[in-house]
């Protein structure tokens, strides 16, 4: 797929992803390795930005397994499809058999492993789902195979790209962690955020860019319920162009403080420490 | 040392300072070495870690470590330089302080390197006992530069006029502390190459390497620990939740829909395939936390105040109180929202738990079950965090036992070793015979603990 980090940084970038030597050889050796890519952090900094932009940056299609609490093999793997299979029983002679591909639903990780083409297998928010599905995960992620027991064992015409994602609010097993390459994103820093700004809204001055990454730095840096994610970076951003700003001074931060911080109690905070004006007197 | 030793004994070391590396997951490593450029030095440390470390509290561990194995330069090699406006070599200090002031509110990450390692060649060697070798310290570089002392002036500097307090100030402050810690640790690695090219990696690198956060004892926290802890235990206090909230729901799927799952019945001639249910009603898990915040407990107290704090925020009933020879409620110190730090202070300064100031199990249970016994009822579940010393008071077992018998579930963490339990005045086994008692010592057994409950 690629044949250096440099290449992946180049064409990440191509995409409007922005990345960095951890994540430029991370995705490069995910893909040079064939091993699944577990991308772990905290909510708001594009780790699922990042399989999409592998998918767009390498033509391939984007598979989505958007995982939650409750999710079952018959969402997340395949389901037979029984309504379709009564039909049979009842119109032909019981010894049809009912266990064919014609019966069989595709959910997404089957799917990902049957498709012809070049694919990205995104599984979202691993740590949402139970227990369970990470031992459903581990055949697929090791051996790139499923097993039916009616059907038999499907193994993968061409490998998926696979990302996992995860805010950590579990710790995954460490089957699955050894399974997969692991990376670590955190907030980026200002001076990466800044280029990211600048890259996602066009029109925008450097130098607002920069004051506008700093300042997101520092609020960070409070201890707030919620940090500002880098989407909302990129939204104060494009608020400060429409309300036509040209300067972040602490009157605009603090009229605008609702894009960034969405807790009345951070934003309280960043008004106190900050020293920000307080916006009911505006 | 050829690549392939030099591996080996990363792995090694990295097992050695309690960083789990399976034999597979080294291969790994070692394949990637394969296609990856090994001159590109950033680009190797991503490798290494993407492959060898799955565990955010294991990076500061394995970045000293590699710094030794992989080190940036060696000293008497330098790459061409850059044009630089000064000579580091005979440079005044006031000029380098310049230099460094520069470098602090936006210097490149490399520039920044490399003056940290001109600065450790300058200033930080000191002669040893034994002729012909040097010591190498950090402290000396900090003397002489004294990064700290920078920051009035560099205030000056960027905000040139504009008013002071403000945000402005607000964010130059904050890069600066941000590189400045950033020049602390590049004139550190570079102080433990140093070290390592007169003396061995090996041994450097055993004393080098902290223990990874999570297995930092509680009872021998320090502050900058503490700050970090406090990141590590909010999403541990959301996962605490969830486990008690899911514990409840297992087994029960709510009522069957019948009208449902007839109508959809409907669709496969009248069989009815697909069975709908009701959803079952959330269970609002109540929690009554008792913590003893004495202290000789006190950085667990701490750790464990955090702890409720977070847990405020999770449950939507949590009622905390904190004992040391007598209880008092504590839980209006951590409305939603509050500054976590004040309630701290404020805790410590306003809260009534002290009569004489040496812990009372007994008496504070008691005192507990009289003022507060109505807390404990058939949906509470009942933590309780403590080394369980007495100072050889009587334990008021029964008491416990007849709160433990209201509740819903109980807990017990100690932050002792298991092997000091029951020596000295400690009461754990009595107490551990009422209530199911678990060491808890650091994060990563407090994280055991909470997978425990599912």
């Amino acid at each position: 797929m690629f044949d250096s980090p440099a290449e992946v940084a180049e064409r990440l970038a191509a995409v409007d992803y922005l990345s960095d030597d951890a994540i430029s050889t991370s995705v490069f050796l995910a893909a040079a390795l064939g091993k699944p890519l577990l991308v772990e952090g905290p909510a708001g900094v594009g780790k699922t930005q990042l399989a999409k932009a592998v998918a767009l940056a390498t033509g391939a299609e984007l598979i989505r397994l958007q995982c939650y609490e409750g999710l079952d093999e018959a969402r997340a793997l395949y389901e037979w499809n029984y309504k379709k299979q009564l039909l049979r029983i009842q119109a032909t002679s019981a010894d049809d058999d009912i266990f064919s591909e014609e019966f069989l639903l595709e959910r997404p990780l089957l799917k990902a492993i049957r498709a012809p083409g070049p694919t990205v297998l995104l599984i979202d928010e691993t740590d949402k789902a139970d227990v369970e599905v990470e031992g459903l995960l581990l055949e697929l992620l090791s051996d790139f195979q499923i097993t039916i027991p009616e059907l038999g064992t499907i193994a993968a015409t061409r490998r998926p790209y696979v990302v996992l994602t995860s805010n950590a609010t579990r710790e995954l097993s460490e089957a699955l962690k050894r399974r997969c390459l692991y990376l670590h994103l955190e907030y980026p820093t200002p001076e990466r955020e800044r280029d990211i700004v600048l890259s996602q809204v066009p029109g925008i001055r450097a130098d607002l860019a920069e004051r506008l990454a700093r300042t997101v730095a520092t609020l960070r840096a409070l201890e707030l319920k919620k940090a500002p994610s880098v989407a909302e970076t990129v939204d104060w951003a494009n608020t400060l162009l429409a309300l036509g700003r040209d300067d972040l001074d602490e009157a605009t931060v603090a009229g605008t403080l609702g894009v960034v911080l969405k807790h009345a109690s951070d934003q309280a905070r960043a008004v106190k420490e900050l020293g920000l004006p307080d916006v009911a007197d505006r | 040392m050829s690549l392939i030793d030099r591996h080996v004994g990363f792995v090694r070391a990295l097992r050695e300072a309690g960083i789990p590396v399976s034999v597979a997951e080294g291969l790994d490593a070692a394949h990637a070495l394969r296609v990856i450029e090994l001159s590109e030095r950033e680009s190797l440390r991503a490798a290494y870690a993407a492959t060898l470390v799955k565990k955010p509290a294991y990076r500061p561990g394995f970045d000293v470590l590699f710094d030794l194995w992989f080190p940036a330069s060696t000293s008497g090699m330098h790459a061409e330089r850059a044009e630089r406006p000064i000579d580091l070599e005979t440079a005044p200090v006031p000029e380098l302080r310049d230099h460094l002031a520069r470098l602090l509110t936006g210097g490149g990450d490399q520039e920044l390197r490399e003056f940290a390692q001109a600065m450790v060649g300058r200033f930080g060697h000191q002669p040893a006992a034994t002729p012909g070798r040097q010591n190498w310290f950090s402290y000396s570089v900090m003397r002489a530069l004294s990064p700290e002392t920078l920051m009035a002036r560099i205030l000056q500097n960027v905000l040139q006029g504009q008013e002071r307090g403000g945000l402005a100030e607000r964010n130059a402050r904050r890069t600066v502390y941000d590189n400045t810690r950033r020049f602390e640790e590049a004139v550190a690695t570079d102080v433990r190459r140093r070290i390592a090219e007169d003396s061995g990696i090996e041994r450097i690198a055993r004393s080098a390497v902290r223990p990874p956060l999570d297995q930092i004892d509680f009872l021998r926290i320090t502050k900058a620990d503490l700050a970090r802890l406090r990141r590590e235990v909010h999403p541990l206090a959301r996962r605490l939740a969830t486990r008690l909230t899911i514990k409840q729901r297992k087994g029960r799927r709510g009522r069957l829909d019948f009208r449902r799952t007839v109508r959809a019945s409907l669709q496969s001639g009248g069989v009815p395939l697909t069975t709908h249910f009701r959803p079952p009603r959330p269970h609002k898990p109540e929690l009554v936390v008792l913590c003893d915040t004495s202290d000789s407990v006190s950085s667990f107290a701490h750790f464990t105040l955090l702890l409720t704090y977070a847990l405020r925020e999770q449950f939507t009933k949590v009622r905390a109180f904190g004992f040391v020879d007598t209880v008092d409620e504590i839980t209006r110190f951590f409305v939603p929202g509050a500054d976590v730090v004040e309630a701290l202070t404020r805790l410590t300064t306003e809260a009534d738990m002290v009569r004489f100031g040496r812990t009372n199990y007994g008496h504070s249970l008691e005192r507990f079950a009289e003022r507060y016994g109505d807390a404990v009822g058939p949906r509470t579940s009942l933590l309780i965090l403590g080394d369980a010393r007495s100072n050889y008071q009587p334990p008021a077992l029964d008491v416990l036992r007849s709160l433990v018998g209201r509740s819903r579930h109980a807990y017990w963490l100690n932050p002792e070793p298991v092997a000091q339990w029951d020596t000295g005045d400690s009461v754990a086994s009595e107490y551990g015979a009422v209530v199911p008692m678990h060491e808890c010592r650091n994060v990563a057994q407090l994280t055991a603990f909470i997978e425990t409950l599912a």
